[in-house]
């Protein structure tokens, strides 16, 4: 008897706790990779839009950066996903845009706020519908140990010659490693190494629109050369970087035992709380005095609609409160380093991020080259071009060759269209 | 002997259906089916389908075709393979040979603490492959690790590399990871097939003179010949399935230059995706096909070939 009483007990409570809930709230879950982040949507950005809008409460579950492709996408096949899905740039959320999981928010009141570059992510080939709402971009460009520049006496580089005059000098001091840069997570290699220095080579969006229609090769000078470039810096990385691994490199130079780490924005809020000197942050030095200066600027969070989330309506009504400038002054300041694609220009209180955004004004803005439409065969492009980009630096391969390699991948799937 | 013939006599008059042993199995049938076996044939089904002008449609051999035909994925594959191989052949030559030294010495009955030695040693098979691969990366680790550190000290540090970064060194270094944690199940296996030998035995060997070294070859190895063969099956099975390790040591791209790749890691890649590349499950069921195809054969020739060949004793 008791325990069917207690049965009952649970049961009832059970069913009633959740009538309880649905009844009171519409209730938004935000998926993301940004697990970092939960303290700052918990804390701030959460609670301001709640504020505003009573009777909608959000949740942010954020799964592990790697698996969330591949979670999302098993969620989203059985059902279970939550309301607003935060969308990886490029060809990931294309695909998932394609097999109706993400609704069309062409018309979303908000989404005038922002340019179709920012956009270009999260549309369509044809540029008509977009499906996801830009949030933020990061910004590559070295990061360097203020202190160790003024104990040396080294000014900021400007050009490739200078750059490397300063690595040597540092490297000859013995005091600091010239760079903290490992070659064993491969990415780092890649993202930034090359992706952080080549739109200086291969000129920004004028090389990567060129090569997606063809008319470049990667194994042309402009795409060759940072590759070139970056196998010099092989002699300036700390002992044993074969095996030295992406926190590894941050470690280092946040424990100051490095002059220059080679950045993305994203580092920014981590290095600040870690770092116990002054950081400064040069963007990645032309080859000639003079020369126009790329930097890649590159579109990197956006958020979107569950096309089966039983909420639409709450979510859209989220969904422009993220288009909003409010939004983006509260999120670019409270992560400085992911910079708000808003058209309307944000007050950045941390001089890092300041100096990082400030490029955006005397430099070029271009993305990853090889996120836009190129890494959609097999061979994936971008997983090449982590291995090429760190044997380049290992030196078990050379530019010209590596170049070849992943020209011949691109070749043996891609057909530019005419 | 008198009982058997008891129930052979009722058994011929009646002979009772035996429902219970139908229903004791029943449900390890019913989970074992519903967990292993519908989705090794739905596995299976899935490698003769792609999507073909946007149709999800049957293929027949076309995505075996590409799997080895096809120069990229040919190359990825047998690079996989051969890795794989190398990953296999370590184990055997590495971690069963010190598997059954371990077991002889444990059964030494003159060693003292051999209960520590084997909790010690059997550790690390206990232990997640996530802490295991991060440990170890720390050890090896040519920043902050363990190992420069006391190689330094004992004067050895010039022999030091980062191993686990180099394209030779890393396979390697990432079998004698596995070898590490996994040494305590040989150990154990043969440690308690080398207690199963009757003293008799033992004693009629020192009878006629065969002590010490050659009473191990002549007598107790040949008398444990089948719990080797059964730990060198499992070992190809654990090592032909193998990815956990790798994926945590080395990452799912098994660098550097795709030296550490094996058909796990191959298999993980292709079916989920990794950044931007986007999962392919036809091409990954065709590898997971594979992978089952080789597994079916080593388990076959051992099961046909091998064991039938050796010799049980009884006592």
């Amino acid at each position: 008897m008791t325990r069917n009483t207690i049965k009952g007990l649970l049961l009832a409570s059970s069913i009633l706790g959740s009538a309880g809930l649905a009844h009171a709230d519409t209730t938004l879950t935000i998926e993301s990779w940004r697990n970092d982040d939960l303290a700052i949507w918990q804390e701030k950005l959460i609670p301001a839009f709640e504020a505003k809008n009573p009777g909608i409460k959000v949740v942010f579950s954020p799964s592990a950066p790697t698996e969330y492709n591949a979670a999302l996408n098993a969620k989203l096949d059985a059902g279970s996903a939550g309301d607003l899905i935060t969308c990886r740039p490029f060809d990931p959320s294309l695909e998932v845009y394609n097999r109706k999981h993400l609704a069309d928010l062409t018309n979303l009141p908000g989404m005038e706020n922002f340019s179709d570059v920012a956009k270009s992510a999260w549309t369509t080939d044809d540029g008509k519908t977009t499906y996801c709402v830009p949030m933020a971009s990061v910004i590559h460009g070295f990061i360097y140990n203020k202190d160790a520049f003024d104990q040396l006496k080294l000014a900021v580089p400007t050009t490739e010659e200078e750059f490397f005059a300063i690595l040597e000098k540092i490297k000859a001091d013995g005091n600091y490693i010239p760079m903290a840069m490992g070659t064993k997570d491969l990415w780092e290699a890649a993202t930034m190494g090359y992706q952080n220095i080549g739109p200086n080579y291969w000129k920004g969006e004028e090389g990567r629109l060129a090569l997606i229609k063809g008319e470049q090769k990667l194994t042309d000078e402009p795409w060759v050369e940072p590759y070139r470039v970056l196998a010099k810096w092989k002699d300036y990385l700390g002992d044993g970087f074969e095996a030295q691994t992406y926190p590894d490199s941050q470690n280092l130079f946040t424990l100051g035992r490095a002059a220059i780490y080679p950045a993305g924005s994203w580092e920014i809020s981590g290095f600040n709380t870690q770092a116990q000197f002054k950081m400064g942050a040069f963007p990645p030095p032309v080859k000639k005095a003079g020369d126009t200066c790329y930097i890649s600027d590159h579109n990197d969070i956006g958020i979107g609609l569950n096309a089966k989330s039983p909420n639409a309506e709450a979510a859209k009504t989220f969904l422009t409160w993220v288009a909003s400038p409010e939004f983006a002054e509260i999120y670019a300041n409270a992560l400085p380093g992911f910079f708000s694609l808003n058209s309307t220009a944000v007050k950045m209180t941390d001089p890092l991020a300041q100096e990082f955004v400030s490029w955006r004004e005397k430099c070029k803005s271009t993305i990853r080259s090889t996120y836009q439409i190129l890494s959609r065969g097999t061979p994936n492009l971008e997983n090449e071009a982590w291995v090429a980009a760190a044997n380049v630096i290992n030196g078990t391969q050379t530019p010209e060759d590596a170049g070849k390699k992943l020209q011949e991948g691109l070749d043996s799937w891609y057909k530019p269209a005419k | 002997m008198k009982p058997r013939e008891t129930t052979m006599e009722v058994g011929e008059l009646k002979r009772p259906r035996r429902w219970h042993i139908l229903v004791f199995l029943l449900p390890a049938l019913a989970v074992y089916t519903a967990v292993m076996i519908l989705p090794l044939i739905e596995t299976l089904r899935q490698s003769f389908y792609n999507t073909v002008d946007g149709q999800y449609t049957f293929v027949g051999l076309g995505n075996f075709k590409v799997l080895f035909g096809d120069p990229r994925w040919a190359a990825d594959f047998w690079n996989a393979l051969r890795n794989n191989f190398v990953f296999f052949l370590i184990h055997m030559a590495v971690q069963n040979p010190i598997g059954i030294a371990l077991a002889a010495m444990l059964s030494i009955p003159k060693l003292r603490f051999s209960a520590f030695y084997r909790t010690a040693i059997f550790l690390p098979t206990l232990l997640s492959f996530v802490i295991v691969g991060f440990i170890w990366k720390l050890i090896l680790s040519p920043i902050w690790g363990v190992a420069p550190y006391l190689m330094d000290l004992v004067g050895m540090k010039w022999l030091f590399a980062p191993w686990l970064g180099r394209p030779d060194s890393a396979l390697i270094a990432v079998s004698l990871i596995s070898v590490w944690q996994y040494v305590g199940i040989p150990m154990m296996l043969i440690y308690a097939a080398l207690l199963n030998i009757p003293d008799e035995v033992i004693e009629a060997a020192e009878l006629d003179g065969v002590t010490g070294w050659s009473q191990f070859w002549k007598i107790k190895l040949p008398l444990i010949l089948p719990a080797i063969g059964i730990v060198s099956i499992l070992t190809f099975v654990g090592n032909f399935n193998a990815f956990d390790l790798i994926y945590t040591v080395q990452g799912a791209l098994a660098g550097p230059d795709g030296s550490t790749d094996i058909l796990g890691t191959l298999l993980y890649r292709t079916f989920f995706g990794f950044q931007l590349q986007l999962g392919d499950r036809s091409m990954g069921a065709t590898i997971a096909a594979i992978m089952f195809l080789i597994i079916l054969a080593g388990v076959s020739l051992y099961l046909f070939v091998i064991q039938r060949r050796m010799r049980r004793y009884q006592f």
